[in-house]
């Protein structure tokens, strides 16, 4: 199907997160969609869609101008997007979600929809067993399941928004040739993405977004130099590492292990040295968030030992880490990390150790407002955490850790971050480790991983390496690791 | 204990289940969309008294459970208005409307109290029509053992078995079920899929509301027949009943199952009182809400936090032995029941 | 801003008189002349020395048990045991006094004891509640309804049993403790200033812990979103059983208060619905603990002023309740549509 957009706007209110956009995309066409985080690609997409109206432009498929009111008219226009996490429902079967949204009589035959979509699937050459819950399922088998279904309704435009956020390297070889395959039966496929490899890996053509424009369109074969300028309007510069020569260690852990009812992740013994940073590398869901839950108490181990500076804290609650100098920054900020509904004085005096019995909120009104300038926080001392942006809360939770730590716990530490927020809390991560903090931290993002740390561990399906020197790493050998690829080559424990 | 009194008693349990059925099912299709319905206890009290008042003023059985399901479905579309399109929370509104529904109906039920007023014929096939009853009728009646156990019920016990199997039918095997899970589930995900998820959250409250509002009627024109104000021992059945209903996670027959076992231990208390002169009255009476307590401890332990350290200290056997029997009791709520939806 | 706050006047003002409206039906509908009843009711109320001494004993359970509350609500709990954990208190209170009548005993010191006994009663069993929802993930609605219903009948066949009044027990409760075990009244009257100061008290630190203290900051935080404030250092679970324990000994106290200072002996239905009256009392001041000791004032005046309505126009008493969860309904239900036309606007 011929996609168009025509002159598209669309402002939330002060924010124009699409202006003018004018794009065409052909029938057969793999179309990738670039640009960073916050550049509008989602928004575009999702007045595509039909998530949300523009207030201004048009929208043409083969030709034909139409107007969009919801998703699932959407769907019945030919197209189908896939969200980056997947609209599912995890708790019923493959063949449930199959079927729901499906249009029919009262009773949906079960049957017929089960040989549908195993003929579907084998055409992909997907496996999915239709009796299968969905919750035992992988990321990159819901997109799977996604696909399947959005094609079985018709959809002759297919949207995908961050695919390769979250699956394994094979899954995203066999999303690939799945697109291309969609792609030579004549359907289109807009590909949104900000990882450059993958975009000049799969995309026949590439539109660029920067801060709501469109900036730009090229086509295969792709120079890198120029993607990244059209992406950043600059160059960007890899941080400096600063390697510790005498190791004084903070964290050490011997034979760690730690499980839930779905992972294992078996025998790790690690020794940290103070100011180090260490990046746990590994797709969603591989291990390192029950890892690192479990070095700071939130889950306990279930073997091993763990100390810090030589204490042993084995077993020990979360609080006694927190005592021990401990600090972790959970991934969800407002469901964790902050506390909605309350200002940014009363967090700060609730992250200090309370002094006296009363609050004295005079002074903690200054403490507020001398820590909200140090930080760059745009927001007041009276300002609710849910009223700032995200790279606000982000730095407001950094400015909320108290002043020695021993060891610092982040996941996903830049996740939905512009550039430069990103770029700012990292200079403010260096400077803690300066100071002698140790980090340890979660991100997807390999360049995030391989810029910014030490040594790396990487899991697989609760598989953990031993730490590796960051500097001898390059992006392909720990795609390949996350993979589950080349793990012949390290001598793991029996455990693992 | 004569086999004869067992079965009367028996029979007497399904139809003293008929009204917490009602409550329980109705409740389930509710929260199933996403709602909470917390006003049952009131609901019931005021349903019942204007169930009765309404047969009474009328004359007509008909117009009475009419009245109750209307009742039903105004508070549910109360809740729902509140809480949809309002953004109130539930649970504030919900109690509030709890204790209104109740005050209400001893407020406007005092001159319905203890006056004789219709009620439902004792037996549904027996009282078919006027004239003879067919010799289908009379052989189906005179069987052994299912003949008093089920074909001597009343109209409101049979409707009552209906709903279950309609309840668990519609939401497990048809169409609109399935979006039905759905919008309890995962709103964004029914939407995308084409629901209008707060029409259909506003249309599945209204309906578990009339559904509750059969409770009522179910005890004031039936199993308790009249209105007693303060005394009709109604006060406390919507609690019970909301318990029911997680107990049976949300499925039609896992909480028809919750609702007789109930009503099986009010009548064990019963039989059991003139034999055991030791335990007050008043214990026994009371007996179903520990147990409630308990059975709610038993489906949410597993999800405690010290549950899961402790058995994070486990040998591993008997750590998976553990964690197989917590899940296996766990029920788990729809997952966005209480949570507001905006489509954009 | 100007526009905002006459935004707001106009639907608070909304929702009163959409109360007063739905009340004035109500009374129409059960037939009495709605002006003259609601002229009842304020003389009711304020009519006489003696109905002001009843709105003044009425007043001062109510405000313990709204302090009581608000400390749960601060914390996120819905502590609908509270009318369990009144009855508790006053039972503690009873079995207290019974202990030491016969004993040698100052009665003052009895009193004391009594008191604190009711006081642990209340504590005792909010701390239940509060314990099944820590460590048995049990719902504190479902837990805390479940216990006021085992604590009902816990009195009644306290009443009818073992502490039944010679010869044979009768709703009108236990036999009258001894003039000696009252608590010291006003004279001529049976207003006791010592349960008005301690209510009165106890409001006013509780305004003061929530608002000045990090007691009532932590507090808050986990009522907020627990997951945070632990992740913050707070001890989560500790802090929510202390919340519950904090309203169990005060809605205790209102408990041993009924029972020393106005009924002087154990009743079937001993908490009167003060329990449940102080949770909308907490909805309708917007969980604002400085709005309480008025809202509570008018509640009383309600309940005391209804009676009249029972003698004059032989109305049920439950006009009162009627009256009161209408109105909380339609400030919350007001509150809602506020938010809504802001949102839009």
């Amino acid at each position: 199907m011929d996609v168009e957009l025509r002159d598209v706007h669309k402002t939330f209110g002060a924010v124009h997160a699409n202006v003018g956009i004018n794009l065409h995309v052909p029938a057969g066409t793999i179309q990738g969609i670039l640009g960073e985080n916050g550049a509008g690609k989602s928004t575009l997409m999702k007045v595509l869609s039909g998530f949300i109206r523009a207030n201004q432009g048009q929208i043409l498929l083969d030709n034909r101008p139409v107007i969009i009111h919801s998703p699932a008219d959407a769907i019945r226009h030919g197209i189908g997007m896939l969200h980056q996490d997947p609209l599912d429902f995890p708790p019923m079967r493959l063949i449930d979600n199959f079927v729901l949204g499906h249009e029919g009589g009262l009773f949906p035959n079960r049957t017929t929809a089960a040989r549908d979509f195993t003929l579907l699937a084998s055409q992909f050459g997907f496996s999915l067993d239709p009796d299968a819950y969905v919750d035992a399922l992988t990321v990159g088998e819901r997109q799977q399941l996604e696909i399947l279904r959005l094609l079985w309704l018709g959809a002759r435009a297919l949207i995908f928004d961050e695919p390769t956020t979250g699956i394994s390297a094979a899954q995203k070889e066999k999303l690939f040739s799945a697109l291309r395959l969609l792609a030579e039966q004549g359907k289109t496929v807009l590909f949104v993405s900000h990882k450059l490899e993958d975009v000049e890996g799969l995309c026949h053509r590439v539109a660029v977004l920067r801060q709501g424009h469109l900036v730009g369109e090229t086509k295969h074969p792709y120079t890198t130099e120029k993607l990244v300028e059209m992406m950043f309007g600059k160059a960007i510069s890899v941080g400096e590492r600063n390697p510790c020569a005498g190791c004084e260690p903070t964290l050490s852990l011997h034979n760690f292990s730690a499980e839930d009812y779905r992972l294992k992740v078996r025998d790790v013994s690690l020794e940290v040295c103070s100011g180090e940073v260490i990046g746990l590398a590994g797709m969603e869901g591989s291990g390192q968030g029950l890892f690192l839950r479990s070095v700071c108490g939130l889950v306990r181990a279930v073997d091993g030992r763990i100390s810090l500076h030589g204490k042993n804290l084995t077993g020990r609650s979360y609080h006694a880490f927190k005592r021990a100098g401990t600090a972790f920054l959970p991934a969800a900020r407002l469901e964790e990390g902050l506390a909605a509904g309350l200002d940014l004085t009363e967090h700060f005096v609730l992250a200090e150790k309370p002094s006296g019995f009363f609050v004295n909120w005079e002074e903690s009104r200054q403490l507020a407002q001398s820590r909200i300038a140090a930080f760059n926080i745009r927001g007041t001392p009276v300002s609710t955490v849910e009223s700032l942006s995200g790279g606000n809360q982000q730095r407001a939770l950094l400015a909320l850790l108290r002043v020695p730590l021993n060891l610092l716990l982040l996941e996903h530490p830049t996740r939905g971050l512009d550039i430069e927020s990103a770029i700012d809390i990292w200079s403010k991560l260096k400077e803690r480790c300066k100071q002698g903090t140790s980090i340890l931290f979660i991100s997807s993002d390999l360049e995030e991983i391989l810029q910014y740390s030490d040594r790396v561990l990487v899991f697989f399906s609760g598989k953990v390496t031993p730490p590796l020197e960051a500097a001898a790493l390059t992006t392909e050998a720990l795609g390949q690791l996350i993979g589950g690829k080349g793990w012949e080559d390290f001598a793991l424990g029996k455990g693992a | 204990m004569e086999t004869n009194t067992v079965i009367i008693g028996l029979a007497g349990v399904l139809a003293a289940a008929a009204p917490v059925l009602f409550a329980v099912i109705g409740e389930t299709i509710t929260e199933r969309a996403g709602i909470i319905n917390l006003s049952m206890n009131g609901t019931i009290l005021l349903s019942a008294m204007g169930g009765f008042a309404v047969a009474n003023e009328t004359g007509s059985l008909l117009l009475g459970f009419l009245a109750g399901m209307a009742i039903g479905t105004l508070v549910a579309l109360l809740i729902a208005f509140s809480s949809i399109t309002l953004h109130v929370s539930q649970v504030a509104v919900g109690f509030v409307l709890t204790l209104l529904c109740r005050d209400l109906s001893y407020f406007l039920g005092a001159p319905y109290m203890n006056i004789p007023g219709p009620r439902l014929p004792s037996s549904l096939l027996l009282n078919l029509g006027p004239g003879e009853t067919s010799p289908v009728v009379e052989w189906l009646v005179r069987l052994p053992v299912v003949g008093p156990l089920l074909f001597r019920q009343d109209l409101m016990t049979f409707l009552s078995i209906l709903v279950i199997f309609s309840a668990w039918v519609w939401i497990f095997r048809t169409r609109p079920g399935l979006m039905l899970q759905g919008i309890g589930e995962r709103p964004a995900a029914a939407f995308v899929r084409g629901a209008n998820v707060n029409l259909m959250r506003y249309v599945y409250t209204a309906i578990g509301g009339a559904i509750i509002g059969l409770a009522g009627p179910t005890y004031s024109l039936s199993i308790k027949a009249g209105w007693m104000g303060t005394i009709s021992g109604l006060d406390g059945i919507g609690w019970i009943a909301l318990s029911i209903t997680i107990f049976g996670g949300w499925n039609p027959l896992r909480a028809a199952f919750g609702a007789y076992l109930f009503a099986l231990l009010q009548w064990l208390g019963l039989v059991l009182q003139p034999s055991l002169p030791n335990i007050p009255s008043q214990v026994l009476q009371v007996a179903p809400f520990p147990l409630m307590i308990l059975t709610l401890l038993l489906v949410n332990i597993s999800n405690t936090e010290w549950v899961e350290r402790m058995m994070a200290a486990m040998p591993e056997r008997l750590r998976r032995l553990i964690a197989k029997l917590l899940r296996a009791l766990r029920a788990s709520p729809p997952a966005s029941l209480g949570v507001p939806f905006e489509s954009e | 801003m100007k526009k905002k706050i006459w935004v707001n006047i106009a639907f608070q003002v909304g929702a009163l008189v959409l109360a007063l409206l739905s009340t004035t039906l109500l009374l129409l509908a059960a037939g009495a002349p709605p002006f003259q009843a609601y002229a009842a009711i304020l003389k009711g109320a304020f009519g006489s020395a003696g109905s002001l001494e009843t709105l003044l004993i009425t007043w001062s359970p109510l405000l313990l048990t709204t302090a009581g509350v608000l400390i749960t609500f601060s914390a996120g709990l819905w502590n609908i045991g509270v009318e369990g954990q009144m009855a508790m208190g006053a039972i503690f209170t009873t079995w207290m006094l019974r202990l030491l009548q016969e004993t040698s005993l100052p009665p003052a010191l009895t009193i004391v004891l009594g008191i604190l006994a009711g006081i642990v009663g209340g504590a005792l069993w909010a701390g239940l509640a509060g314990a099944l929802k820590t460590f048995g993930g049990v719902n504190e609605i479902f837990g805390g309804l479940g216990l006021n219903f085992v604590s009902t009948a816990l009195t009644i066949y306290l009443v009818f049993g073992p502490w039944k009044r010679p010869g044979v027990g009768s709703m009108s409760g236990t036999e009258p403790f001894d003039r000696s075990l009252w608590l010291p009244t006003l004279p001529d009257t049976e207003l006791s200033l010592w349960s008005l100061t301690l209510s009165l008290l106890a409001l006013v630190i509780i305004i003061v812990l929530l608002r000045g203290t990090h007691f009532g900051l932590r507090l808050k935080a986990v009522g907020k979103n627990p997951k945070s404030a632990f992740l913050m250092g707070v001890p989560t679970w500790q802090y929510s059983m202390l919340a519950f324990l904090l309203c169990g000994a005060l809605v205790g106290l209102a408990g041993a208060i009924q029972v020393t200072g106005v009924y002087h002996r154990l009743l079937p239905n001993i908490s009167s619905g003060y329990g449940f009256l102080g949770l909308l009392v907490s909805m309708l001041v917007n969980y604002q603990a400085v709005w309480v000791a008025p809202v509570a004032f008018f509640f009383a005046a309600v309940n005391v002023g209804s009676i009249q309505l029972q003698l004059m126009y032989k109305l049920d008493s439950s006009f009162s309740g009627v009256m009161q969860s209408l109105l909380v309904l339609l400030v919350l239900l007001g509150e809602g549509a506020r938010q809504r036309f802001l949102r839009k606007h």
